[in-house]
């Protein structure tokens, strides 16, 4: 068996995307107030959640690699454009602070009855054709300063996989632990 | 009968199974989980329904919508779906599903979805931006250890540190 299997179809869409919006409505995610908690540092869920997840899917694919059964040069690595990439992540940023949300939490947000959760939705559609109008001044923007294509943190600072892992590893854990004790918001 | 909604997850719970759901998804598809790939085609797809020669011309919405073709027949829209149905199967077991408006509690109801909307437009303009949002770039990429996913996530976090705490006296 080699892996990944290719499956782009509508079953293994439904499946994993089932599963993410379950996850998610589990995390509290659905809640405005909860994902901007951690934004004022009130709650470290959005942190701990998030930086769980990126841990068990990298040492799932690291684990997988190593005994052969997962080709990585067929996994999707996203490649990094500088100022667009930073600034994208400082509109996401933003736009979650001011407006509750990010894309996947607004549509987990009106699925549990939440009606800013579609009015964020609506957001995201009108922001999206704002930026296709903008699109030919901003070319030059968005693509200065690319990186190497699918570059990852291991090839930047030529180190193993493993040592990125642990490291990673070491500062969920520390996170982790000095905000177990912090109260969390529902 | 309790009416009362169930507990949430332990954060390390809920990332645990996030994370092997993320896993699954790369297994399976090659490629992670997503939300902006389907606000854009949803937004290519109204525009083209709405303006068509508009959108046709359009450098960014135009290729989207070439050829007659649906940008919404894509597998993210079936991984939308799926969040959307798991989100509500998650809601209505723990009887957390409420209709309510959630936001900025000392402002009034108009106030925070004037809020959601203007939050919606800058999140929607800054995900196409980077190619990605918190999904996608943020958390899928960084899985892959990807320097765009880790670059993305700084910008997110200090950018919504930032307006958090100039926002945080409209919340109780």
């Amino acid at each position: 068996m080699s892996l990944p299997l290719g499956f782009n179809g509508v079953v293994s869409g439904l499946l994993c995307g089932l599963i993410f919006g379950f996850a998610l409505e589990r995390a509290g995610f659905a809640s405005a107030c909860k994902l901007t908690a951690q934004l004022r540092f009130k709650d470290w869920a959005v942190f701990n959640v998030m930086f769980t997840a990126i841990l068990v899917a990298a040492f799932g694919m690291y684990f997988l690699q190593l005994t052969g059964l997962l080709s990585m040069d067929q996994v999707y690595v996203p490649t990094t454009y500088f100022w667009a990439t930073a600034l994208g992540g400082v509109g996401v940023g933003a736009g979650m602070a001011i407006g509750g949300y990010c894309p996947g939490t607004s549509v987990v947000g009106f699925m549990s009855g939440k009606i800013d959760g579609l009015v964020f939705f609506a957001g995201i559609i009108i922001g999206t054709w704002v930026f296709a109008g903008a699109y030919d001044s901003m070319l030059p923007l968005l693509e200065a300063a690319p990186g190497p294509e699918a570059q990852t943190l291991s090839q930047l600072l030529h180190v193993p996989d493993w040592v990125v892992l642990l490291g990673l590893t070491a500062v969920a854990a520390v996170v982790g632990w000095f905000t177990a004790r912090a109260p969390a918001t529902d | 009968m309790n009416v009362d909604p169930k507990p949430l997850w332990k954060p390390h719970a809920a990332g645990a199974l996030l994370g092997l759901g993320l896993l699954l998804t790369f297994v399976v598809t090659g490629h992670g989980l997503g939300g902006s790939g389907f606000t854009t085609a949803l937004s290519a797809a109204g525009a083209d329904l709405v303006a068509p020669a508009a959108t046709a011309a359009n450098a960014y919405l135009g290729p989207m919508v070439a050829d007659d073709s649906n940008p919404l027949d894509a597998w993210i829209t079936w991984q939308v779906l799926g969040v959307a149905i798991g989100a509500l199967i998650g809601a209505i077991s723990a009887r957390r599903f409420r209709f309510s408006v959630d936001g900025p509690t000392r402002l009034p109801t108009a106030g925070r979805l004037s809020m959601a909307l203007l939050g919606g437009i800058i999140a929607g303009f800054g995900a196409r931006v980077s190619l990605g949002c918190t999904s996608g770039l943020g958390l899928s990429g960084a899985a892959t250890l990807a320097t765009a996913g880790f670059l993305f996530l700084g910008g997110f976090f200090v950018s919504g540190a930032i307006f958090g705490l100039l926002t945080r006296r409209l919340w109780a």
